[in-house]
């Protein structure tokens, strides 16, 4: 029998080197800048302006022009090509737009506005209220179902409390990943990280389900056997399977992420991570700390001297 | 074995009608109008439905522009919805949305708007509504015409969309303006004593006079009430009117509710401002369609080519039933009906991996139970029975984080989060159903036809 379970002080270990970027990040942003994460303007409010010249320019001479016309708050960065430039300032009129499209115009020429958007402050905290309220209602909703459905197996709620910790795992590994991207490559957490982070939450618990359905069966089929046995056995035998599907998702996510363009690129990115977070924490944190809850043992010693035949007697 | 032979009847079938909703063909008239609410407006089956961020267009956001303590009056909100929804109906923009969102909320979605600035305008601008002597010239309803107090109506609306050349019959004339809306004190829409509806308004004591002068010098002849420059009705005058007023016509309950509305607050109820606006360009939105198409294509050719190379002959079962979930999945969009979005498709090529996760699972369990000795029957059935609770289990919690993403996206027109939970749903829902019910047929279908454990058959099942 392999013994997975009883190295989980190297797995807990991992984990919290994972998700350690993003906790340090943001300590940092809430001391230094008074708010946690590197919000867009879906959360805050402002505008954001796409641009296609049909010539190259250089984001510094379009900076210029905003601004000349008073919005000193301005950044201008290109996406994809030199010819397609992308603005972020502070929210705006219409009337407002009119006047610097009308400047942009005189200095570079016609150009296609490939996309624009202007959002209100009050809207954005209302965005971010909900947001917040969102992730905390699928967390709750998705420990009661789990608590619901191992209702027949001893410590239901246990079963319940550690997938949704093996998903808040999962959301501080992206929140690390968005952190990281953030200081290399300027991408923000917007309305479609929110999206990523709950479809995340969805498949780590799937996973963790089909694990811990494995577990619910073996439980009723070896009631001899301890838990740590039990978790071993379960994670043996659903491996192929988590593997199977995860490599079947993250097919068609690398398709998107390399051929889908750059709208969907930092969306799909994060769903990657995520759902590789989400496979490595169904196993190795949602069913080792269930095990390390049922032995009252976080960081088991293992010893390589006398491994037990099952794999049950770790040493506290 | 004859149940199964029904039930495999009952794929095929189904498949095929899927099929046919798919395919941008003709649809018979009968089935594109019962799928429709509106007799009027038979649904079009031929293409999917876009949404903005892929065919290029506008989404505004308006919310009351109220000074600190006014309350919103009662009901201003729909009034303000309906008096929107007319003149987007004047932009002439086609398949515009209007909603309104919360209690103080109305969202616009315009798509291929072509100067959207100067529409959002034309939307919130406090409208004026006019009686115009038509001086001869027969005017109807819908047509754009230049007032005295709107000399530039017509060339207003060419510039906001694409507006029917035939609603706009005098591009060059400008029609005298008798009186302005403000002569109204009231108009309510009311059926007669024969059950036909009709306008009743009332005039203020100054209007009274005017409108009295006007209709005496006019009687027999036609008045057009004008809003912005859009013809709402061209009654003929029967009589001299002071105080009292009525519009009869053959009005619908709906037509009538809207003239009186109209007449009431040519002028919008409450001041909007606009609080979210984005647009999206027409070229990226054709750019983002094809590259999905592209990485929708090969994400599903890698997964059919794992699936074969891992599972062999029940690989293949599922690859024809992944196609089955496609066509399903996209006939399903076409019929309740799914506005597509860019992570929409996300949603929907995301759900291609679901789908075949619970033929692994299933696989899985298959493979064990002929490993552990038993006959290719029973192990299909077992693999099939032992796996269910974990699809289940594993799909509703998916479920309930799309109900809440639902939620969210509702809430702050969010369409494109809201696109992702629809077609994820959709998706998880129908994956539970192509796993199991068209799998499981196609397996015992083939079951029927092969023979028992043999080295071929363990080769060609892959356990």
């Amino acid at each position: 029998m392999f013994r997975i379970i009883e190295r989980r002080g190297w797995y807990f270990a991992l984990s919290l080197l994972l998700m350690l970027p993003g906790i340090i990040y943001m300590i940092w942003s809430l001391t230094t800048q008074g708010h946690l994460l590197p919000l867009s303007i879906d959360y805050t409010g402002g505008t954001l302006w796409e641009m296609r010249f049909n010539e190259p320019q250089r984001p510094t001479d379009v900076r210029e022009v905003f601004v000349a016309a008073g919005y000193p708050d301005t950044t201008a960065f290109t996406v994809e090509d030199d010819q397609t430039i992308q603005v972020k300032f502070k929210n705006i009129e219409t009337n407002e737009k009119e006047q610097i499209q009308a400047a942009l115009v005189d200095r570079f020429g016609e150009f296609d506005e490939r996309s624009y958007r202007s959002i209100g402050p009050t809207i954005g905290g209302e965005v971010s209220q909900a947001a917040v309220i969102a992730v905390l209602v699928a967390s709750v909703l998705i420990l009661g179902y789990i608590a619901f459905a191992f209702r027949q197996v001893a410590h239901p709620v246990r079963f319940g409390v550690c997938a949704v910790i093996a998903l808040i795992h999962d959301t501080l590994v992206i929140i690390s990943f968005a952190c990281i991207m953030y200081l290399i490559a300027g991408w923000e957490i917007d309305a479609l990280f929110l999206t990523a982070a709950l479809t995340v939450i969805g498949y780590s618990v799937n996973d963790t389900i089909v694990v811990f359905d494995r577990i619910r069966e073996n439980y009723r089929k070896y009631r001899s056997e301890g838990l740590s046995a039990l978790a071993n056995r379960s994670i043996v035998e659903t491996a192929q399977r988590s593997l199977g599907t995860q490599i079947t998702t993250l097919l068609s996510l690398v398709a998107i992420l390399v051929l889908g363009g750059a709208t969907l690129q930092q969306f799909v990115a994060v769903l990657i991570v995520g759902i590789i977070s989400g496979t490595y924490s169904s196993i190795f944190n949602a069913t080792a700390f269930l095990v390390a809850w049922e032995e009252r043992s976080f960081f088991p010693r293992t010893s390589t001297a006398t491994p037990s035949s099952n794999g049950q007697a770790a040493l506290a | 074995m004859r149940n199964n032979t029904f039930s495999l009847a009952v794929v095929v079938l189904l498949a095929l009608a899927a099929l046919y909703i798919v395919l941008p063909v003709d649809h018979p008239a009968w089935l594109e109008r019962s799928l429709s609410r509106d007799p009027e407006a038979p649904r079009d089956l031929m293409d999917l439905k876009l949404g903005l961020d892929l065919r290029g267009g506008t989404q505004v956001l308006l919310e009351s522009d109220l000074a600190e303590g006014v309350a919103l009056p009662d009901g201003a909100m729909s009034t303000a919805k309906t008096i929107v929804e007319n003149r987007v109906n004047g932009l002439g923009v086609a398949e515009a949305v209007v909603q309104n969102q919360g209690d103080n909320r109305i969202i616009v979605e315009l798509p291929g708007v072509r100067n959207p600035d100067q529409a959002v305008e034309t939307l919130r601008s406090t409208g004026q509504l006019e009686f115009v002597d038509p001086a001869g010239s027969t005017l109807a309803q819908g047509m754009i015409i230049n007032t005295t107090n709107h000399p530039n109506a017509v060339q207003t609306a060419q510039e906001g969309g694409l507006v029917d050349p035939s609603s706009i019959p005098y591009p060059d004339r400008v029609f005298q303006t008798a009186m302005t809306g403000e002569v109204l004190r009231d108009a309510i829409a009311a059926p007669d004593q024969y059950g036909n509806w009709q306008i009743n308004f009332g005039l203020t004591s100054e209007g009274s006079t005017t409108f009295f002068n006007y209709t005496s010098s006019h009687i027999g002849q036609p008045m057009a009430i004008v809003l912005d420059g859009h013809v709402l009705s061209a009654p003929t005058i029967n009589a001299a009117i002071s105080d009292n007023g009525v519009i009869t016509g053959q009005f619908t309950q709906s037509e009538a509710e809207s003239l009186a509305v109209q007449m009431r607050y040519g002028a919008l109820p409450v001041p909007l401002k606009v609080v979210d606006i984005r647009t999206i360009g027409a070229s990226l939105g054709q750019d983002s369609v094809s590259r999905s198409l592209r990485a929708a294509i090969v994400g599903m050719i890698a997964v059919v080519i794992y699936m074969l190379a891992l599972y062999r002959l029940p690989g293949l079962l599922a690859a024809a039933a992944l196609l089955c979930y496609i066509v399903f999945n996209l006939a399903i969009y076409k019929l309740i009906p799914v506005t597509l979005t860019l992570p929409g498709i996300a949603g929907f090529i995301l759900s291609i991996g679901m789908a075949v996760d619970a033929n692994i699972l299933i696989f899985e369990r298959f493979k064990e139970e002929m490993r552990a000795g038993r006959s290719l029957r029973l192990a299909v059935e077992t693999g099939f029975s032992r796996a269910w609770p974990a699809i289940w289990d594993s799909n509703l919690s998916t479920l309930i984080t799309c109900a809440v993403l639902f939620w969210f996206g509702n809430t702050f027109g969010a369409s494109t989060v809201k696109g992702f939970a629809i077609t994820l749903a959709v998706g998880v829902l129908l994956s539970m159903f192509s796993a199991v019910f068209v799998t499981r047929t196609f397996m015992r279908s083939l079951l029927a036809g092969t023979a028992q454990k043999s080295s071929t058959s363990r080769s060609l099942l892959g356990y």
